[in-house]
């Protein structure tokens, strides 16, 4: 045990823990059918049961009739009908501007500088609480009941680094060793072996929340062209090249590391396969924002490949912005929140257009809230509890967990009381929305208040 | 020093393949015949080659943009990443640009806080001057670094109105690690200590930065159990002299060139080592990289500016395209903008999204010399698999996958069933072979 960790810095292991995720992500390498190298012509068909084409390498070894029940399967008869989206607006979002005390003497008293103007934008809710004037499209969601609104979301005893409070999120408990995130679970224990689509984060990298132990999940940038082109290379010789990236993905051996890297060349392919029916210049039925970063296309394409009927469950996004406001605070953050909130909207209007709003329900989160009190350089420190929401057309569209107010709602550090866990909304959601058992997905979930959710 | 008498020392063969694995370790990759004259001068000559570098000489063509005209780091969008990536193909000093390297993600600050390419580069020096010396040294002059205060809001903490920014984060990520020797109370309290750094906006730009003593909070301070009237130098002596401080140094330092963590005898003796040369980087790095685990070890993931330099250094080929630096950045190592202030995540560069981008940097690295359809090239599998090897300096590969590329080389010959395409599928077949070589698994990791 000379090699044990029990010293080690909760960031290293936080290295450690996306490394196993990362070698969680292809373990379906071992046992899976081999779909490229056997038969090397391309053959298109069309999954009947949902009209979409699809392009697959080795179909001589893999029957068209075995994907299109598989797909068929997992688009109506799969867990798949129900979409999660987890949205992460990064660096922890100050929830007493998103929505604030504007008539509060306290909260004029601890933000002398950064203290809002009543913004008329009314949240009937709580009528002590005004939304921050950039978010005028929350109010709208909240207006329609498709916004449910979490003024004081966390847990006890919050940790106030980045890393750490961000982890525990991700992996849906307060246990710096934990590997797998708490939707990688989900997937581990409701998914299949044969579909990488069923957890995907669009921010072009494995999101830990999703990062699995036995199923395979994604990474993409986003919905656009996947695929691998070499100059000098067509023809034939083009198609049996892209069958050997499978097999130099499906060679076994005992390096972790080079066993990690042919696991990710396999899921590489095996999603160059899936994607290849994917027309990624889609057009979307409503306008999007043009300024909040990759966020607002990476949500339209979300809608798209729903819309196409590829068999998504669990997606992950970053948002735009960067909510570690320590100074410049009410720039930023309007900035921010506008774009935030403005797509999200857009994404909202974007799935009802398509009618597929009823199949998708959206968790907004930050790692943490900001100190009640401004730090003088017109910005927040870290803090405890903060905001978070959860969207959709099925969604309650009530407030979960109250506004804990200023006077009696602080900790000792001077933060934000929860006055809602994080896993009781991880377990009501497991269980409300996907209809499956919170147990193996989330530690300890028997400890954990179920809240009502869906309408 | 008799502290590194305790620690392993290599004793097996050191041969190419060996100084390869320390090259790509330790720097970038070997040039062509590198790896064999660097073994030749042993393990000791070798390690010691890379530490006490001569010189720097750079060698290759002079970088430049699409347009062919020189980079203007400063000024033009991504030409502080091909600055960069530039000097690691070309530097005759591997170890102190891979070090720059080590330090820009240990002290982790982006472009995007602080907006001016200049004041990235002027950090990176830092991390090039003192990469190998006093950690102390370098933990000091980061502080006061005019990127990193504007990053992390050091010039917004000011007497009466501290800003924790810095004062966590030089704890929990630079220092110490989450939770390790410090309270909340020392967040704030160390936040008072780092007072009275201030700048000035200039035409829009960063400009003045200053130590000013009226904006500091002079007042007694009590920061690990200890009571002062700390400044800023004080702030930072006490997290070095933290008994916490050297475990996490070493851990994490260890981390960057072996992938397993260090057997309990070697952590201790490293940071015995550590302390007695008063926190000097050099004499630790020189006993990781003589470490049979280093050598014996398993393999590690090349961070995708490493993966493109060393292809580039294979091919001895300098910077003459910008495509590098969004074709990094889709890889996931934009340089000068890490993701966060924890810095990029070492262990977990490979991803279904990031090698689709590596698989476009490696067809990006064959462009120019593709094989051209009319271009002679041998009807043997055998031969076409030798010469795309050859092609990128013979890299050791797995048995695996020399089997699969045989099979794919033999299968698609075989494919060629008139005699134009006997012709012209073995240039193809070639082409095809060098980028699954690039990409292979094998040479992801090293």
């Amino acid at each position: 045990m000379s090699d044990c960790c029990n010293e080690f810095s909760r960031s290293a292991l936080l290295r450690k823990a996306a490394a196993e995720a990362g070698a969680g992500l292809p373990s379906i390498e071992p046992g899976m059918p081999l779909p490229a190298g056997t038969g090397l012509d391309r053959r298109h068909f069309l999954a009947r049961s949902v009209g979409l084409a699809l392009a697959v390498y080795g179909a001589a070894s893999l029957s068209p009739r075995f994907l299109d029940e598989g797909i068929a399967q997992a688009i109506t008869a799969g867990p798949s009908d129900k979409v999660l989206v987890s949205i992460f607006l990064e660096g922890g979002v100050d929830s007493l501007s998103l929505l604030f005390p504007y008539a509060d003497p306290d909260y004029q008293r601890l933000r002398p500088s950064l203290a809002l103007p009543d913004s008329g934008l009314v949240f009937p809710e709580d009528p002590r609480l005004r939304w921050h004037p950039s978010a005028t499209s929350f109010q709208t969601l909240h207006s329609e009941g498709k916004l449910s609104v979490l003024p004081a979301v966390g847990y006890t005893n919050a940790d106030q680094s980045h890393f750490t409070s961000r982890h525990y999120w991700e992996v849906g408990d307060t246990d710096p060793l934990l590997r797998t995130g708490w939707l990688g679970r989900y997937l581990d224990h409701a998914g299949t072996p044969d579909n990488p689509l069923q957890g995907v984060s669009l921010d072009g990298e494995l999101s830990p929340s999703i990062a699995s132990a036995r199923v395979p999940v994604a990474a993409l940038s986003g919905p656009g062209d996947y695929s691998f082109w070499t100059p000098g290379v067509w023809d034939q010789v083009e198609e049996r090249m892209l069958a050997a990236v499978g097999q130099l993905g499906a060679a076994r051996g005992h390096d972790p590391a080079l066993s990690g890297a042919r696991s990710v060349t396999y899921q590489s392919d095996l999603l160059r396969r899936q994607l290849s029916s994917f027309d990624s210049n889609f057009a979307s039925p409503v306008a999007y924002p043009k300024d909040a970063g990759d966020f607002p296309s990476q949500l339209a394409g979300l809608a798209a490949m729903l819309g196409a009927g590829l068999p998504l469950h669990c997606v992950a996004i970053t948002a735009n912005g960067t909510y570690d406001t320590h100074s410049d605070q009410p720039k930023s953050l309007a900035n921010d929140l506008k774009g935030a909130s403005d797509t999200l909207l857009a994404f909202q209007r974007d799935l009802e257009a398509r009618g597929l709003a009823d199949r998708v329900v959206t968790l907004v989160w930050s790692e943490f809230g900001r100190r009640a009190e401004e730090n003088g350089s017109d910005g927040t420190d870290h803090g405890a509890a903060g905001a978070g929401f959860l969207m959709g057309s099925r969604v309650r569209g009530n407030m979960i967990g109250e506004y804990p107010g200023l006077r009696n709602g602080l900790d000792g550090d001077g933060n934000l009381k929860a006055t809602v866990d994080f896993r009781s909304i991880y377990c009501s959601l497991i269980e409300q929305w996907f209809g499956a058992d919170a147990g193996p997905v989330v530690p300890r979930a028997k400890s954990f208040a179920r809240v009502p959710l869906l309408r | 020093m008799s502290a590194a008498a305790n620690i392993p020392v290599y004793r097996g063969r050191f041969g190419p393949v060996q100084a390869e694995r320390l090259l790509w370790r330790a720097g970038f990759g070997p040039r062509p015949g590198e790896a064999e004259r660097l073994a030749k001068k042993g393990l000791n000559g070798a390690v010691n080659a890379l530490t006490h570098p001569k010189k720097e000489r750079l060698v290759g063509p002079n970088p430049v943009d699409d347009n062919k005209r020189p980079l203007a780091p400063y000024d033009a969008w991504g030409h502080d990443h091909l600055w960069w990536l530039d000097r690691m193909v070309r530097t005759s000093r591997p170890l102190v640009e891979r070090m720059a390297l080590v330090w820009h993600d240990w002290f982790a600050t982006s472009d995007r806080g602080v907006g001016s390419q200049k004041l990235m580069i002027r950090q990176n020096e830092l991390f090039r001057r003192h990469g190998l010396g006093s950690f102390e040294q370098l933990f000091i002059s980061v502080t006061r670094d005019p990127a990193m205060l504007m990053w992390l809001s050091g010039a917004d903490n000011e007497k009466g109105s501290p800003n924790e920014n810095y004062a966590r984060e030089m704890m929990e990520l630079f220092t110490l690690g989450a939770d390790r020797g410090y309270t909340e109370r020392d967040v704030r309290e160390q936040a008072r200590a780092l007072t009275g750094f201030r700048m000035d906006w200039v035409n829009d730009m960063p400009a003045n930065f200053r130590y000013d003593p009226r904006r500091h909070d002079d007042g007694a301070k009590q920061i690990f159990g200890k009571r002062g009237a700390f400044g800023w130098q004080d702030a930072c002596r006490l997290c070095i002299r933290n008994p916490k401080h050297r475990s996490y140094l070493v851990r994490k330092l260890w981390s960057y060139f072996i992938p397993t963590p260090p057997p309990a005898a070697t952590r201790s003796a490293l940071e015995r080592l550590y302390v007695r040369n008063h926190y000097a980087v050099r004499p630790v790095v020189e006993a990781i990289l003589k470490h049979p685990r280093l050598y014996t070890g398993p393999r590690m993931v090349k961070p995708p500016v490493v993966y493109l330099a060393g292809m580039l250094r294979a091919r001895r080929r300098g910077i003459d395209t910008e495509a590098w630096v969004w074709l990094s950045q889709q890889a996931g190592q934009l340089l000068f903008n890490p993701p966060n202030v924890a810095g990029w995540d070492d262990d977990h560069w490979l991803d279904t999204a990031s090698f689709l981008a590596r698989w476009n940097i490696a067809s990006r690295v064959l462009r120019p010399v593709v094989l051209k359809e009319s271009e002679a090239a041998p009807l043997d599998a055998k031969k076409l698999v030798e010469r795309a090897h050859e092609f990128w300096g013979a890299p050791p590969l797995s048995a695996q996958t020399h089997k699969v590329l045989h099979s794919f080389a033999s299968r698609a010959l075989a494919d060629a069933d008139r005699n134009w395409k006997k012709k012209q599928y073995p240039p193809l077949v070639e082409n095809a072979l060098r980028q699954l070589i690039a990409i292979s698994p094998d040479l992801q990791t090293a």
